[in-house]
């Protein structure tokens, strides 16, 4: 069945991707990442009090497309003027990556720490390694993520994917 | 998988007491994976927080998105940002099969699980 039926519509990524990796004559459909309960903590303090991290899935290095991939830190200050994201699915025919603060708004989030909408941002940001393997990434990388915002003693999590 | 990543390292992150956003551009992925609190921008993948150079938008996307720590009572909670692409046509064209390409992404797909043999058979 196809997904296309409206011009407007939000994309159907899960099917669209089955779909294109059947033309590419993988058999098994990937099965994506399903939970029917979902974890929730209210802040404890005003944002304008809180610590702001944030998550990215770009990188701070160019890496190839099948080399392993690893947690990964970045400081804030300054913001990065480029950061890398070949090796990731997003869009490139629709648009580009020159401009980090449409996936990484280092920049947006120290003005409105100025502002005082938050406390401040964290000193570092952290990039999210992509994996296929839903355990990859609950065992040993969210649990990394985890330890490093720890470190920077954040009180909420931005997270922004490509 | 950036979305489906940063969804699990949200339910982690949440499930450690760290209250969490994400802003991104994959509804499907994201809300099938369950999440604390989502900001929808319906755009091409690359640039959930708005388009590129366009400070403005951005700072209104990044601001909206920090808005649900503390309007979202309850997990799932999914924002839908009123910002628009432009045009529609990069919809229809993301990982698009036609017959076009059809052999094309075939020989793709044979190419792409020769070089994954090949690592696997390297020593280091």
């Amino acid at each position: 069945m196809s997904d296309r039926k409206s011009d407007s519509a939000p994309v159907l990524y899960m099917q669209r991707s089955r779909e294109y990796y059947e033309a590419q004559g993988f058999e098994r459909a990937y099965r994506y990442a399903h939970h029917d309960t979902v974890p929730f903590v209210r802040l404890r303090k005003p944002l304008a009090a809180c610590t702001l991290g944030l998550v990215t899935t770009a990188s701070t290095y160019p890496r190839a497309s099948l080399e392993p991939r690893k947690v990964d830190s970045g400081p804030t200050v300054p913001a990065p003027t480029r950061l890398y994201t070949d090796d990731l699915s997003w869009d490139k025919q629709a648009t580009h990556t020159d401009d980090p603060n449409t996936f990484c708004p280092i920049e947006h989030l120290q003005a409105l720490a100025a502002e005082g909408v938050i406390g401040r941002l964290a000193p570092r940001f952290h990039c999210a390694p992509t994996e296929y393997s839903h355990r990859a990434t609950l065992e040993k990388d969210a649990p990394e993520l985890h330890q490093r915002l720890l470190e920077d003693e954040v009180d909420v999590v931005l997270l922004v994917p490509l | 998988m950036c979305h489906q990543t940063v969804s699990l390292v949200a339910r982690y992150l949440e499930a450690h007491d760290l209250p969490t956003v994400i802003i991104g551009s994959a509804l499907d992925i994201v809300e099938h994976c369950g999440v604390p609190r989502f900001l929808f921008v319906d755009f091409p993948l690359g640039n959930p927080c708005g388009k590129p150079w366009d400070r403005a938008m951005q700072q209104r996307i990044v601001r909206q998105g920090l808005s649900l720590f503390e309007t979202a009572d309850a997990p799932r909670h999914t924002v839908y940002s009123d910002e628009t692409w432009g045009d529609d046509e990069w919809r229809r064209r993301y990982m698009e099969v036609n017959d076009d390409n059809r052999a094309a992404l075939a020989r793709q797909g044979e190419d792409l699980r020769r070089r994954r043999a090949n690592r696997e058979r390297r020593p280091d």
